[in-house]
This record gives structure tokens, C-alpha cells and sequence, in this order.
């Protein structure tokens, strides 16, 4: 089961649950991935501490004009949507912070004066931490746009029983392409004014992506009427809640799980794990008794392009660069 | 305005989200004179939730081109899906005359670069423009307030941020208010790149944890590289004093200044309640801090005034 723990607000406690959450189905004995895709400020690390066996640079592809064989007759500049070619009666100039790699301008290029070539946005890092499989994505410092890298960190995930993939927060690209092909959302929000706000549009976000899930409610300070009521409407169950309690946010203070941290908290992550264990869709029911077979029948039934994409997931992790080998370059 | 009419500009930015960004510029919009604000988080907008916004002017906003393959004139040739980077093109479209399944493209991934709509042999691929959102200008009682609401799922939230701050320098220059308070997005990417670029100074907003200083050291990088001025506050400071204090001192290495502490009190969420700001809400232990926070801001706007032409990295 792929699982995308997102949440309109920032700092609810996505990596919270997605951490405590991973740690608990490993020692249910499940096969776990954690996949830490908020690239821009991963933090999953910092309360998994894995060990890291490799560490992947990802690139995109950004245009290079061969002055020698550019004719200045601007079709590049004419077909890219994004304003990065700036074509000039004497020289071609490409932004490359502006491209979106679509290679529309290598495409139209009459004299092959384009070619592609790798830009480095960040890195993907696989490891282990004790029984959790361990994936992460680091946006570079003053890159842009992060959705090839968090495209990367998904098709670098082993086949697990169950891959968490801790979201970035808001509704934006990045959740967008972090949700992509999960089974499930797991939205963890806070029962405050703004909590609520944004866990509407995480609501409406799910909706539009057919996405059926749950929520989590941190910092809960009983009896969030509001909070309930809105849930119910939105057919999304309240899965658990975590007391709003300082000896919670002390133990994250110091980089401690919750469920290591304080005896309490384990009972709690064991029943978000039970009441997800019944949220999988029927297809997978079997995967924890034999992995492979079970996600191939699931991968068979989804489109050509998703099944390709599950290739890619269990190739070796070196697949994961360039982020834009993906089918394109076969 | 006179030429020398200069606007402030100072950016609440943090990486990590939740650390307090709203709660303190509403905080600063209370106590700073005659300011305008500008909402750049697009994506979740907060600020409007504290400030009882009275909407005076609403656009609508397009980051840009959504393809859509009208399936009557689909050849099912797959020309598009083989061109496509964005894995946006689904062979699961509606049959037609000719063939028995068409393809069809995912809104949510298309990124509107109009390369499969150049290289349909049918033309059967349009483009339109997205709907991706609004943009309003708003009145509140602390002055002109600028927001934004990007439609869940659309990309180019950067190009709603630029706008959003574009317009709410328009407002600052025509009212002569000389100070622009940016509720920042939490990421170091497009929106918050869109969100610091030229600013004055850069606010951090961080709290006593190992995540909030990790995507601190992040978002402080990022200032440098653009060679903006930052300051630093740790709100909730009182969590995690030893690491508070581990916080500041590496933000001073990493070339900031610690522009005040604000400590952990229940009344910042109750004044949230109320739609009120901390401040407006009590003289509580956490509205003492956040005015003395405002006055070392204050005095940081004068310093960089007077030396207009001083290189933005403070390294």
C-alpha cells in the first residue's frame, strides 16, 4: 500500500506520523519504505537516522545551443512556454532556471543545433534505518522546481508492503506529484483556525485527485467539533489522535520518536496501523504473504504508462538519475 | 512619489512550515505604521484567516497552458505520450469512429509546455489557458492587504507570489506606505525564491527543533545566495532551550543576526480563535516578546537605510 502523509498547513506533524507510523509497521513485521519526498525541507533523517548506502545526484535536462549550427531562426524560442530561450539576431540564450525540460526546443531545432543536457538539481539518498527502508530527496539550495526530484525519490522506493511517503506541505505541484499513484492520504492537520483552513483544501486536493483518505489529528485538544464535523462531511474517518501534551513536543524537540520517547504513544500508533491495515484496497490484501506476485496483478491493472513507472520503481536505485531518463530516452 | 520614496521590504520565511511565520507578521502588521501586506503563501493562505479581510478588487489568475486532446479527432497514433516529459498523457480516453481507445491528458501533470500539441499530425491537441486561482486586494484594519488562492493541485504558485507581491508594491508606492510585510510560504522553492528575491531583510522563523534547524541552515543558504540581510527569531524557544541557544549561534555563523526569542504561550493560538493578533489579543509573555522583536526590526530598517548601497550578504 502506498501511502502519501500530506497536509495544507505546514508543521502539523506530517513527519511525526510519518516516522512513528514506519517504525510501527516494521515491528509488526511488515516490509516498510519511508519516502521522504518534502525535497525542499526533508527532514525525516533527523528522527530515523539511517544509514545512508548511496547517495544518488539527480539532474534535469536543460537545452545547450551549439552556436555553430544555430541559424537565429527562433523556433526554440517560439514553441518554449516558459520564456527560458531568449533568441537574439547574433546568439540563442537559454535560462535554464525558467526551463521545465519538456525538450520541445531540441524537437523543433531545423539543424540540430540543440542538444540536452544534465542539470543538477539535488540528490536522492538511500539507506536503512534498522528494519525501515529509507529514501529521501534534497532539492539544491536555490533550485526552483523540485517535482522531477520528488518523481525521482518515488521511482527510487523498493516494492514494499507498505511505502509512506511524507509529503511536502500545501496543494501545490510537489503534493501533487508526491500523491501520484498512492492508494491512500493520510492528512495529518491541528485542530486550530488555521489547522482547519487548510485541511479543507487537503480535503478538496484528495477529492479532485480521487484519493480516498484519512486524517490525523495532532496537538488534539478534545472535543474539535468543527474539526469533526467537517471530516464527517467529507467521508475522510478521524484515524487517530495525538494528545496536545509538552512531553510530545520535547521528545521531538530532541530528535526522538514518539513511540521510543513515551511508552503511551506506541498503543497509539498500533491502532492508525490496524484501522489502515482495513483501508487497503482489496488487490493487496494478500501482498504481505507474497510481495512480488501481488504488485505485479495490482501494476496489471492500471494504465501502460503506470506500469512502466513500476518498472523503474524496482530497478537498481541508480536509476534514479537523470530524473528525466524516465521512458523518454529509450 | 519623489524618487527617494523607498519601500521596505522584509520577508517572513522559515523552510520548516508551522513554525509561527502568520502568527508573527500579523503580529508586525499591528504594530508597525501605516504598512501593507502581502499573503505570498498561495497555496494555504493564513493571514486573510486573522485579518478579517474586506475584499475590494478579485482577479482571476492562469499560471499558464493545460493541454486538452479532443478524443473525436484522437488517431490513437501516441505520438503525444511518447513526446511528453511530464507523464501526463494516459491512453485511457473515450473511443471514437476510428479507434476503440484515445489518449488523454492528466490536468494535474501537465505542465502546459504545448510540445504535444506542436507534433499532433491530426491537431487534435489544444491548449487553453489554466484556471489556476484568484488574487484579491483587500482593506483590514492594519491597512491594504494583498492575497492570493491558488486552486488546489496548480503548479506556477511562483508566478501568483510575484504577482501578489508586485501588486502590494504598487499599493505601498501609490499610498506612500513605506513598509511591505511578506507572510512567506514554508520551502526553499519557486514560491519562496518568488517570495525573497529583492526584498530588504529576511525574517526566519524557526523553533527549538531538529527540523526547525535543519530547513533553517536551508532557507538562511538560500538569502545568501540572493544576498539578502536575515534576521533570525526562535519561536516556542522555552521547548528546547540548550538547542535555542545552539540555533542562534549557528545562525550568526551562517552570517544572520538574532532579532529576539519568543516564548511557548497558549494565548498565541487563542488570539488565533478570536481572529485577533497576539499582540491585539493580550500583554501576554509572547506579545511582550513579539513587540521586543519589532523594535530590533524597527532599528534594522534604519540601518539599512542608511547605507542604501551596502552589499546585501552580511557574511
Amino acid at each position: 500500500m502506498k501511502l502519501a502523509v500530506a497536509s495544507g498547513k505546514g508543521g502539523t506533524g506530517k513527519t511525526t506520523v510519518a516516522t512513528n507510523l514506519a517504525v510501527t509497521l516494521a515491528r509488526h513485521g511488515q516490509s516498510v519504505v519511508y519516502a521522504d519526498c518534502d525535497v525542499e525541507a526533508p527532514n525525516g533523517h533527523l528522527f530515523l537516522k539511517p544509514e545512508i548506502s548511496r547517495e544518488t545526484p539527480v539532474s534535469r535536462l536543460v537545452p545547450k545551443v551549439n552556436p555553430e549550427r544555430c541559424i537565429h531562426c527562433g523556433a526554440c524560442a517560439r514553441i518554449c512556454r516558459f520564456n527560458a530561450i531568449l533568441s537574439l539576431p547574433d546568439r540563442t540564450l537559454v535560462y535554464e532556471e525558467l526551463c521545465h525540460s519538456c525538450g520541445g526546443c531540441a524537437l523543433v531545432c531545423p539543424t540540430g543545433a540543440i542538444t540536452e543536457a544534465p542539470h543538477p538539481i539535488g540528490i536522492v539518498r538511500i539507506g536503512a534505518a534498522g528494519p525501515v527502508q529509507f529514501v529521501s530527496g534534497e532539492l539544491n539550495v536555490g533550485e526552483a522546481n523540485g517535482t522531477p526530484l520528488v518523481r525521482s525519490v518515488r521511482q527510487s522506493a523498493p516494492t514494499a508492503d507498505w511505502t509512506i511517503l511524507d509529503a511536502p506541505p500545501g496543494t501545490a505541484c510537489l503534493m501533487i506529484e508526491t500523491a501520484r499513484e498512492c492508494d491512500y492520504a493520510l492528512l495529518v492537520t491541528e485542530p486550530t483556525p488555521f489547522g482547519l483552513h487548510d485541511l479543507r483544501l487537503a480535503l478538496q486536493v484528495a477529492r479532485e485527485l480521487k484519493l480516498k483518505c484519512g486524517v490525523v489529528v495532532n496537538r488534539a485538544t478534545p472535543p474539535m467539533i468543527e474539526l469533526k464535523q467537517l471530516c464527517d462531511a467529507a467521508q475522510a474517518p478521524v484515524l487517530a489522535e495525538i494528545p496536545d501534551r509538552m512531553d510530545i513536543a520535547k521528545a521531538y524537540s530532541e530528535g526522538r520518536l514518539a513511540v521510543d520517547a513515551l511508552p503511551d504513544m506506541q498503543p497509539i500508533f498500533d491502532r492508525l496501523r490496524a484501522r489502515l491495515a482495513l483501508m487497503r484496497p482489496a488487490n493487496q490484501q494478500s501482498l504481505s504473504s507474497n510481495s512480488k506476485q501481488a504488485a505485479g496483478a495490482s501494476g496489471e491493472k492500471i494504465s501502460a504508462r503506470h506500469s512502466r513507472i513500476g518498472e523503474a520503481a524496482t530497478a537498481p536505485p541508480n536509476s534514479a538519475a537523470p530524473a528525466q531518463r524516465s521512458p523518454h530516452e529509450r | 512619489m519623489s524618487d527617494d520614496f523607498q519601500v521596505t521590504e522584509l520577508a517572513m520565511l522559515s523552510g520548516k512550515g508551522g513554525t509561527g511565520k502568520t502568527s508573527v507578521t500579523a503580529s508586525l502588521a499591528a504594530l508597525a505604521e501605516k504598512p501593507v501586506l502581502a499573503d505570498c503563501d498561495v497555496d494555504a493562505s493564513n493571514l486573510p484567516l486573522v485579518m478579517s479581510p474586506r475584499v475590494r478588487r478579485r482577479e482571476a489568475f492562469s499560471g499558464g497552458l493545460r493541454a486538452r486532446i479532443k478524443s473525436g479527432h484522437c488517431v490513437a497514433c501516441g505520438k503525444c505520450e511518447e513526446l511528453c516529459r511530464f507523464d501526463a498523457i494516459f491512453f485511457d480516453g473515450p473511443g471514437n469512429g476510428r479507434v476503440s481507445r484515445t489518449f488523454r491528458v492528466d490536468e494535474f501533470a501537465c505542465e502546459g509546455c504545448g510540445v504535444c500539441a506542436e507534433f499532433c499530425a491530426e491537431d487534435a491537441i489544444e491548449l487553453s489557458a489554466a484556471d489556476s486561482g484568484e488574487w484579491y486586494v483587500s482593506d483590514t484594519r492594519f491597512g491594504p492587504l494583498v492575497h492570493a488562492r491558488l486552486r488546489p493541485g496548480q503548479g506556477n504558485s511562483g508566478k501568483l507570489t510575484s504577482m501578489v507581491r508586485e501588486k502590494a508594491m504598487e499599493i505601498a508606492r501609490s499610498a506612500g506606505r513605506k513598509l511591505l510585510l511578506i507572510d512567506g510560504p514554508p520551502g526553499v522553492g519557486c514560491p519562496v525564491i518568488a517570495s525573497l528575491t529583492g526584498v530588504s531583510l529576511m525574517l526566519a522563523v524557526t523553533e527549538p527543533t531538529p527540523s526547525g534547524e535543519h530547513d533553517l541552515e536551508r532557507i538562511l543558504a538560500l538569502a545568501r545566495h540572493f544576498r539578502i540581510p536575515a534576521m533570525v527569531c526562535v519561536n516556542k524557544y522555552d521547548l528546547n532551550p540548550g538547542l535555542t541557544d545552539q540555533i542562534e549561534r549557528r545562525a550568526c555563523e551562517l552570517g544572520a543576526t538574532v532579532a529576539g526569542r519568543i516564548p511557548y504561550d497558549p494565548a498565541v493560538t487563542d488570539a488565533q480563535r478570536k481572529c485577533q493578533t497576539v499582540v491585539e489579543h493580550g500583554r501576554g509573555p509572547a506579545a511582550q516578546a513579539i513587540i521586543r522583536l519589532w523594535n530590533n526590526l524597527s532599528r534594522s530598517f534604519s540601518n539599512l537605510q542608511s547605507e542604501p548601497s551596502r552589499p546585501a550578504s552580511v557574511r
